[in-house]
């Protein structure tokens, strides 16, 4: 698969989010915020080169693997698949639905490339973790990708896990972090505050950057450095905003959960359908 | 006779896998020498990785190494390798059916001094009520390998529940169970004995006290929990007319109610069941056993009760 451009791979994003959009009106449940504020991870991870994987093999295991802890974002995973041909039209717009490919959170027994189950919280980091493991002992060049979320990190089993991949020195290990500073019952820091969240990742002997989650660009180059330093696990906090690329959705903790109705995910296409105007033109300038 | 732990069986038979050539794993959580995942470790440096106390991570780093094509299993005490970690063996190991091999170790009322935290007996229970899981019960140090051997070399995954209590041998060398499996140890023909684990041995002794007294006992070893050996159980339940179960397990929701469930809807007949119906306390595992009514007295004692 060609590498995409930091300027497609916006348009990719777009074209991740406009499939959010449309598989979540056609569902009428799931979870459009902390999807959304992904989309850009995901681009950048599957379109941009972050990933090393073989497009025309789902749930190839001689490449780069991924995992999505935070389940729930399920949207943006299937988005991506669907981009890639791994799913079709009918699978995504059967979101939810009996026996849909798209369960409601990530089932790798019905979708191809996905690892394991995921959805509840706190789990993605220790499976990285042991499959990094695996591969580190099978002298494996592969690299592990987990994207988990903010909130998801008060979960202790992820502390657990931190610490497990740190004491092993799992440097082809990459935590994603989707830092929204949004959960269900409000904001992150209000609910239960994850503090100075890199210095502890820091303190836990993870090496951490901080981005910009929605700047590709940033996502891009992050995951590059992740690859070039060796003897720790990588910690890319991404700083996002729950509901990215729809106005009233954007930084709303009601939209956590909540699918858009028809007239709803009109107004969001149409946002989503002006910025991809705007962003073709950038594609045309460069 | 030597007595042996069933838990005794379980390091040995994984560094007898990899002999095989069988690409085995463990993970233990800081109990690697008390589940004997220990004997792996330093017989094929590499094979065991210990996450510290930390049941959790313990599977998940465990379902994490099965998706690179290993046979994993898993250690710790019964009591926290299955409820501390419950989530992950639920939503990761089963709802994923990946190829990760509960075995703790310490299960039951006979783990003894260490007391109710340490006891385990609700395991049977939330193991067998996940889809894809299957339940291995070893009565003594043969069963227990062939256990471990039925679930590395099957896929997906398993739970093995093994022991710290030394248990008299019922089996010899050539013992390899099944899937299912439930095997007559003794015959009858008044009242069927089904017992799992460490309770076979008390049924095999418990029925002998019973033929002095003129009731003539089968004893049913429940190897496998699940599946169920319907077959063996529905053959034997229809000879006798009479069931009662033993297991060192609380009775809402182990082996006994398995055999209930089958018998319920397939062949309706009068039951006891004997087991567990409170927490544990701390004693030696034999003096708990007499306490709670689950050795070979207790038991015969049951079955007197239930067939006056």
């Amino acid at each position: 698969m060609r590498v995409r451009t930091t300027a497609e791979v916006r348009l990719v994003a777009n074209d991740l989010r406009r499939d959010i959009i449309r598989m979540l009106e056609a569902s009428s449940s799931g979870h459009p915020g902390g999807s959304l504020s992904a989309a850009d991870i995901m681009a950048e991870l599957w379109f941009g080169g972050g990933m090393d994987f073989d497009p025309s093999n789902p749930g190839d295991r001689t490449h780069d693997r991924f995992l999505l802890s935070k389940g729930h974002a399920a949207p943006a995973l299937y988005a991506a698949f669907y981009e890639l041909g791994w799913l079709g039209e009918e699978d995504v717009m059967s979101l939810r639905q009996l026996g849909s490919r798209c369960q409601g959170h990530p089932d790798n027994k019905v979708c191809p490339g996905v690892e394991a189950c995921a959805g509840s919280l706190g789990q993605g980091l220790s499976i990285a973790s042991g499959l990094a493991l695996g591969l580190k002992a099978d002298d494996s060049p592969r690299r592990v990708y987990v994207l988990c979320g903010d909130g998801e990190m008060q979960e202790g089993s992820n502390w657990e896990a931190l610490m497990f991949a740190a004491h092993h020195g799992l440097d082809n290990l990459t935590m994603l972090l989707d830092f929204n500073d949004l959960q269900i019952d409000g904001h992150v820091t209000d609910v239960c505050s994850l503090g100075d969240i890199e210095a502890k990742l820091g303190a836990f002997g993870w090496s951490v950057q901080t981005i910009d989650g929605h700047d590709v660009g940033a996502v891009h180059l992050a995951l590059e450095r992740a690859k070039d330093a060796a003897g720790r696990p990588h910690a890319i906090v991404c700083k996002t905003v729950k509901g990215k690329g729809v106005s009233f959705m954007e930084g709303q903790a009601g939209w956590h959960g909540k699918a858009p109705s028809h007239v709803e995910a009109a107004a969001a296409l149409s946002e989503l359908e002006a910025e991809r105007a705007r962003l073709d033109q950038e594609v045309c300038d460069d | 006779m030597t007595n042996r732990a069933t838990r005794e069986a379980y390091g040995e038979t994984l560094v007898e896998l990899v002999g095989e050539g069988l690409n085995v794993v463990a993970v233990d959580a800081d109990l690697a020498g008390s589940t004997t995942t220990g004997k792996l470790g330093a017989a094929c440096p590499g094979r065991l990785v210990d996450v510290g106390i930390a049941e959790q991570d313990m599977v998940g780093v465990a379902a994490g190494l099965s998706l690179t094509g290993r046979i994993v299993f898993t250690g710790s005490f019964a009591v926290f390798g299955t409820g501390r970690c419950y989530d992950q063996i639920r939503n990761t190991v089963c709802d994923s059916d990946l190829d990760v091999k509960v075995c703790p170790t310490h299960s039951g009322i006979t783990v003894g001094e260490d007391g109710a935290t340490h006891q385990s007996l609700e395991d049977i229970g939330m193991m067998r009520a996940l889809p894809n899981m299957r339940v291995l019960v070893p009565a003594d140090y043969r069963a227990a390998k062939a256990a471990i051997r039925i679930a590395a070399t099957n896929e997906g995954p398993f739970y093995v529940r093994l022991g710290r209590h030394k248990v008299p041998e019922v089996y010899d060398e050539s013992f390899e169970g099944g899937l299912p499996y439930a095997g007559v140890l003794r015959v009858g023909s008044d009242v069927t004995i089904a017992a799992c684990g460490v309770e076979v041995a008390q049924a095999l002794a418990a029925a002998d006290l019973l033929e002095r007294k003129g009731i003539d006992a089968e004893v049913l070893d429940v190897f496998s929990v699940k599946p169920l050996d319907e077959d063996a159980i529905l053959a034997s339940a229809g000879k006798t007319g009479h069931v009662v179960t033993c297991e060192e397990h609380t009775v809402r929701g182990g082996m006994g109610s398995a055999v209930a469930e089958l018998l319920s809807e397939r062949l309706p007949t009068p039951m006891s069941l004997v087991g567990m119906r409170t927490f544990g306390t701390s004693a030696p595992g034999d003096v708990l056993l007499h306490h709670f009514g689950l050795d070979a007295g207790g038991i015969a004692a049951a079955v007197e009760r239930h067939l006056a």
